[in-house]
């Protein structure tokens, strides 16, 4: 049997794969190994674990409790992962970042079992791709996993009890998770860098250098977030309300 | 999504991207240093050259498979997987749908 719609999607993962495969390495918001202090790499570690630990804990009872939930689960780790990898060119700015994906895992999975997958993506980034690092880790997860899909997931909700409609909700949070996350890389920089000068003029300073690039990559982040929402609400509504996206009666019109 | 959901969507879509373009261009010269290769990583760009100016360099990654074209390699691997993945765990998804729903008689 056909199914049309799922056609947009299929061409969007071959797109990513696609572009993740022949693309010239680049990295973004990931603090490469070496830049943070061994202090500051321990204490942020220290910050992730707990999330993380939430994080599996979640995920263990869920998937008990739902066949469903693992394959929403293997399908977000893999968008994730494919997202935080691909070098995007920004034409104003004439560099390359990429979005993250985050708020998409957040809303659809719930925020910490979303900084579950966002460390595991992580983790396989800084093993094989040259990309983050292994000490700084900890720094990584707490700014695109913990900072970005808190973030995400609490602009959705605000926006959905707010009765903003489901793609609007999820535009927003995509690009405000994508926003944060950059924002928390600046305040990890700056806070492990500032050495004797003041943070937050420093912090300021990088948050402007990340706008360039970051500022267009966020409203891309915004509109993928919202088609991922809105493609799943068409096809699999069910879905959304057994992960308590929607309610029941919001089936009919999201 | 409905008809006034769709033009909301596609005016903020408007709205931030244009606003995006106005406020990235005075920016973009905060990015540019000497000898600045084109289409860098924001990391290579911000994050190493602010680590540079306070004394930190980025070491070696402790698997360093960004060696020649081995990381275009490792990069192709990670897109095959990653694709694989997630078009395996769609459909997983969406086959669940497809058994619920009876197909018509012919």
């Amino acid at each position: 049997m056909k199914r049309p719609e799922a056609k947009p999607l299929i061409i969007l993962l071959l797109a990513a794969g696609g572009g993740l495969a022949f693309a010239t390495p680049a990295h973004a918001m990931h603090i490469s190994e070496g830049i943070l202090p061994l202090g500051w790499c321990i204490f942020w570690f220290c910050v992730a674990a707990p999330f993380v630990a939430i994080g599996l804990g979640q995920l263990k009872r869920t998937a008990a409790r739902d066949l469903a939930f693992k394959p929403l689960v293997g399908l977000m780790a893999a968008a994730v992962f494919i997202i935080s990898c691909i070098p995007i060119p920004v034409p104003t700015a004439g560099t390359c970042s990429h979005p993250c994906g985050t708020a998409m895992s957040a809303i659809l999975l719930g925020p910490f079992i979303s900084v579950l997958v966002a460390s595991v993506a992580l983790l396989i980034q800084a093993l094989f791709l040259a990309h983050g690092g292994l000490s700084t880790l900890g720094a990584n997860i707490v700014s695109m996993g913990v900072m970005g899909s808190f973030s995400g997931f609490v602009v959705f909700r605000g926006l959905r009890m707010a009765k903003a409609s489901l793609p609007v909700s999820g535009f927003f949070a995509g690009l405000l998770a994508d926003w944060v996350t950059y924002l928390g890389t600046s305040i990890i920089l700056a806070s492990a860098l500032k050495g004797s000068d003041a943070f937050l003029p420093l912090a300021t300073k990088i948050a402007i250098a990340f706008i360039p690039t970051q500022l267009p990559l966020g409203i891309l982040e915004g509109a993928m977030t919202a088609g991922m929402v809105a493609l799943l609400h068409k096809k699999r509504p069910d879905l959304l309300v057994k992960m308590r996206v929607i309610r029941a009666a919001e089936v009919a019109s999201p | 999504m409905n008809i006034r959901g769709n033009s909301l969507l596609c005016l903020l879509a408007a709205w931030s991207l244009l606003c995006a373009i106005l406020l990235a261009f005075p920016c973009a010269p905060l990015l540019a240093s000497e000898g600045k290769a084109k289409w860098q990583g924001v990391d290579e760009s911000v994050v190493e050259k602010v680590a540079r100016d306070h004394g930190r360099e980025a070491h070696t990654p402790l698997i360093n498979t960004d060696q020649g074209d081995l990381l275009l390699f490792v990069f192709l691997l990670a897109g095959a997987v990653g694709g694989f993945a997630a078009g395996y765990y769609w459909k997983s998804l969406m086959g669940r749908q497809e058994a619920r729903v009876p197909e018509e008689e012919p």
